[in-house]
C-alpha cells in the first residue's frame, strides 16, 4: 500500500521523464484529456475473422482451441456437463477424483455417481482439475478465467488435466468484448488474476521441439455448454 | 549490473562462429522461428494496421509517460499493491533484497525476466544469501549452465539437447545417474517433476511483466510454460519487475500488443498463457499471494526519451529483429556481450551500459535493413546503429582501421562461404607474414585490435579445415550450412 523504493527515486524519474520531454508535469487540462482517453477506450484494428455472427464466433472459437492442441465438445445445456466430462475421461483412461470449482454451475459434477470430488483451489496431488470460464475468444480460440471464491486460479495450472465448461452464451469474438464483459461485471477493480488461456502448457525450450506439458496442464478439454434455450 | 563483455564483440563472434554446435542450434532457429512468424503474420490480414497501431500507442505513451505512470502507480495503491521506483539497477536489486529479508525468503522462484538479468539478479541474491529458482525451463537450463542467456525469448536456444542431459545429471545427483534422457520429452518431463516441489517451497515468487496497465493496475505475463503462472500463485508474496516503458493506457491497448508479440516472436497467434495481475489475492480469495510489489526499473531508460534513440523504448521483445539479423544468424546471442543480443540489443545495451562499454556493437551489422522490415513495433534500427556510430565517431572510440575491419568481417560472416575461404586466405597470409618466429603482432583488418596482443600465427589452416580434415565422416554440425 505504499510508494518506496526512495521517495527520492521516484521524483528522479519523474523529473528524469519532464526534463527529456522540456516540460514540466502536464496541466490539468492535459491531463483530463488523457484521464478520458483512458475512460473511454477508442476502437481498434480488429481482425475481420472475428466478425459475425454467434454462430461463427462458435465455430471459429472452436476451430482455433483445436489449433492449438486443446480437445473440445459440445454438449445440450449445463446438465450435460457431468456426462461430457466421464466420457473424456473414461477415453483417455484418467482418473475420476477430480477437484472442483465451487461455481454453482458445477454443482452437477458433485452428484455424479462417477467421481470422486473436492471442492475448492488445487492441490499438489491433484491430477485432475475442473474449472468453469468467465468466457470465450473467438478470435483465437483463447478461454478467459477470473479468480474468485468459486473459481481458483490453482485449478488452471497445478493439476496434469485441466477440464474448463464455458457457456455457448459468454464466448464473443473479440478481446475486446471480452473486456467489455468483464468491466460490466467488475466495476470497480479487476479480479486479482485474470487468465487468457490457448491450448495447453507447451515449452520449445529444448531444440526448439514443440512439447506439450512444460509446467501447467498436459491437457486441455473444453466443455463448450449451448445454454441459449435456457438463457 | 550485469557484466558485460561487449566491448570485445569480434572475439566473442569468432569463437562463435567456429562452433559447430551452435550453428546447427542457429539453423534450426532461422527454419524455425523465422518460418511460424512468416505463417502466422499471412494469416492475419490486418498485421501492417496492427503495426502502425502499436507504433502509435506507443510514440503516445512516451510523450505522456509521467502521467501514465503516476495513473498505474495510483491503481495499484487502490488495490493494495506497493510500487517501488527505482532510478538505478542497484536501487532494483535493494528493493528486492528488502523485501526477501522482510519475509525472511530463503527461495525465490523467478519467472523469465530480461530485466531480472540487467539487474543481474541471480548473482546478486545468491551473494545476499538468497536461492533464486529460475521456472522457465530454457532459463532454468541456462541457469545450471552458469551462463547468460542467448536470445530474449529463447535463452537456452545455443544448448543442444545433449547439454541439457549432461546439466541435468550433474545436477539432479538423486536420480538414476543410468536413466535415459536421450529425447527432448524425457527431459522435460524431469525438468517438470524437479521444479515443482520448487515453486511449491518458495517463499517469493518473481516475474517481469511484457505490459502495466494504467487504467486497472495491472501487470502482464506471456508465457507458454505456465511456469511464470505458478510463481506468481503459490507463494505469498509476488514481486514483478518492469521497466518503465512497458505502461500501456487500457486493456485495449494491452490487446494491441498482445495482437503483435507472439505473432511475431514464436509465430503463435496467441500464446498460452496470458495473465493479468492486479493487487494482492481478496479477502474471500481462495488462493493467489498475500502481497504484490511491482518494481519499477529506470536504469537508463529516461535519458532515452527525447534523444534520437527514444523510438527503441517502443520495443515489445518479441525477438524478431534477431531472428531475422543475419549477424546473429551467424554468430548467436553470446558474442554480443550482454543481457540484449541482435539488432535490438546494438542499439539499447549502448544507451544502458554506456558507449565506451559497448563501442563494437554498432558495427556488428550489415544495415540489411531485415530488422526494420519485421520489427512489430516499426522500430528503425538500422537509422539508429548509424546514430550510434556517428556518436561513437565523435568520440573517437574506434580507430578507423578497427571499424572498417568490423564492417568488413561482418560482411563476410554474414556470407558462410565468404567467410571461410576469407579466413582461410587470411590464415595462410598470416602464415607467411608471421614466419619463422611463428608470432604475429599485426593482424590485416584489425589493427587495434591485436595492438595490445600478439596473435599465435595459425598454421595455414583455420578451425574450420582442422575440423573438417579431423572428422571427415562428419555430421550436419561439421560441414552444415550457413545463413
Ligand atoms: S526491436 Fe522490434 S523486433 Fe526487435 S525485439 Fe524489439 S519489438 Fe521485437
Amino acid at each position: 500500500m505504499t510508494s518506496s523504493g526512495s521517495t527520492s527515486s521516484r521524483a528522479t524519474v519523474l523529473d528524469g521523464i519532464r526534463r527529456a520531454h522540456n516540460r514540466g508535469p502536464l496541466d490539468a487540462q492535459a491531463q483530463e484529456v488523457l484521464r478520458q482517453g483512458i475512460k473511454t477506450p477508442g476502437s481498434r484494428v480488429v481482425p475481420a475473422r472475428a466478425q459475425g455472427d454467434h454462430a461463427h464466433h462458435l465455430a471459429l472459437f472452436a476451430e482455433m482451441a483445436q489449433a492449438v492442441a486443446a480437445t473440445l465438445v459440445r454438449v445440450d445445456g449445463w446438465a450435460g456437463v457431468p456426462e461430457a466430462v466421464a466420457d473424456y475421461l473414461k477415453g483417455h483412461n484418467l482418473p475420476t477424483d477430480l477437484a472442483v470449482a465451487p461455481d454453482p454451475r458445477l454443482d452437477g459434477l458433485a452428484g455424479h455417481g462417477l467421481f470422486t470430488v473436492r471442492r475448492g483451489p488445487a492441490l499438489p496431488q491433484d491430477v485432475v482439475g475442473v474449472a468453469a470460464a468467465f468466457g470465450g475468444i473467438a478470435e483465437t480460440g483463447t478461454l478467459m478465467l477470473v479468480s474468485g471464491p468459486d473459481t481458483p486460479t490453482s485449478l488452471n495450472f497445478l493439476p496434469d488435466v485441466h477440464v474448463v465448461v464455458v457457456a455457448a452464451s459468454d464466448i464473443g469474438g473479440t478481446y475486446e468484448e471480452a473486456w467489455a464483459r468483464l468491466r460490466l461485471r467488475y466495476p470497480a477493480t479487476l479480479p486479482r488474476t485474470v487468465n487468457l488461456i490457448t491450448g495447453p502448457s507447451r515449452t520449445g525450450d529444448i531444440e526448439q521441439t514443440i512439447q506439450l506439458g512444460a509446467h501447467g496442464p498436459r491437457r486441455l478439454h473444453i466443455v463448450l455448454v449451448d445454454d441459449r434455450a435456457q438463457a | 549490473m550485469e557484466q558485460s563483455t561487449s566491448h570485445t564483440f569480434k572475439e566473442n563472434a569468432h569463437k562463435a562462429i567456429d562452433d559447430a554446435n551452435l550453428r546447427v542450434s542457429l539453423q534450426t532457429m532461422k527454419t524455425g522461428f523465422r518460418a511460424k512468424r512468416s505463417a502466422a503474420v499471412a494469416k492475419l490480414p490486418e498485421f501492417e494496421a496492427l503495426r502502425d497501431e502499436g507504433k502509435r500507442l506507443k510514440d503516445h505513451v512516451l510523450a505522456n509517460l509521467d502521467f501514465y505512470l503516476e495513473a498505474f502507480e495510483a491503481k495499484v495503491l487502490e488495490q493494495g499493491g506497493h510500487v517501488h521506483w527505482c532510478a538505478t539497477a542497484e536501487d532494483a536489486r535493494q528493493a528486492v533484497l528488502t523485501i526477501c529479508r522482510d519475509h525472511n525468503a530463503r527461495t525465490v522462484t523467478k519467472g523469465k525476466s530480461m530485466i531480472a538479468e540487467e539487474l543481474g539478479l541471480n548473482a546478486f541474491l545468491e551473494r545476499e544469501g538468497v536461492t533464486p529458482i529460475e521456472t522457465d525451463l530454457g532459463e532454468y537450463i541456462i541457469q545450471l549452465r552458469h551462463e547468460p542467456p542467448s536470445h530474449i525469448v529463447a535463452p537456452a536456444l545455443h544448448v543442444r539437447k545433449e547439454a541439457v542431459a549432461d546439466a541435468f545429471r550433474a545436477t539432479h545427483t538423486h536420480l538414476a545417474p543410468d536413466r535415459d534422457l536421450s529425447e527432448p520429452r524425457q527431459l522435460l518431463d524431469e525438468a517438470r517433476s524437479e521444479l515443482r516441489d520448487k515453486f511449491l517451497a518458495a517463499d517469493i515468487g518473481i516475474t517481469g511483466a511484457n505490459a502495466l496497465i494504467a487504467e486497472t493496475g495491472s501487470t502482464i505475463i506471456v508465457t507458454n510454460e505456465g511456469n511464470g503462472d505458478l510463481t506468481q500463485l503459490l507463494p505469498k508474496v509476488h514481486v514483478v519487475i518492469a521497466s518503465l516503458e512497458k505502461v500501456v493506457p487500457t486493456l485495449e491497448d494491452a490487446t494491441t500488443i498482445l495482437r503483435l508479440l507472439a505473432r511475431s516472436a514464436t509465430g503463435q497467434e496467441f500464446s498460452s498463457y496470458t495473465t493479468f495481475s492486479t493487487g494482492p489475492r481478496r479477502p474471500e480469495d481462495t488462493d493467489g499471494p498475500e502481497e504484490f510489489h511491482v518494481i519499477l526499473l529506470d536504469n537508463g531508460r529516461t535519458k532515452m526519451l527525447g534523444s534520437e534513440f527514444e523510438e527503441m523504448l517502443r520495443c515489445i521483445r518479441c525477438g524478431a529483429c534477431m531472428n531475422h539479423c543475419p549477424v546473429y544468424g551467424a554468430v548467436g546471442g553470446h558474442a554480443y556481450g550482454w543481457v540484449y543480443p541482435g539488432p535490438m540489443g546494438s542499439v539499447l545495451t549502448p544507451a544502458l551500459i554506456g558507449i565506451e562499454n559497448a563501442a563494437p556493437l554498432p558495427n556488428a551489422s550489415t544495415l540489411c535493413g531485415r530488422c526494420e522490415a519485421v520489427c512489430p513495433m516499426k522500430i528503425p534500427l538500422p537509422r539508429m546503429l548509424r546514430d550510434w556510430r556517428e556518436r561513437e565517431f565523435a568520440a573517437k572510440l574506434t580507430p578507423d582501421r578497427q571499424r572498417w575491419g568490423l564492417q568488413l568481417w561482418a560482411f563476410a560472416a554474414t556470407r558462410p562461404a565468404l567467410y571461410r575461404l576469407g579466413t582461410r586466405l587470411v590464415a595462410r597470409m598470416m602464415a607467411l607474414a608471421g614466419g619463422r618466429r611463428g608470432r604475429l603482432s599485426t593482424l590485416p583488418l584489425a589493427a587495434a585490435w591485436t595492438q595490445s596482443r600478439d596473435m599465435p600465427t595459425p598454421r595455414g589452416e583455420t578451425f574450420m579445415d582442422l575440423y573438417r580434415r579431423r572428422s571427415s565422416s562428419t555430421s550436419q554440425a561439421a560441414t552444415g550450412k550457413k545463413g
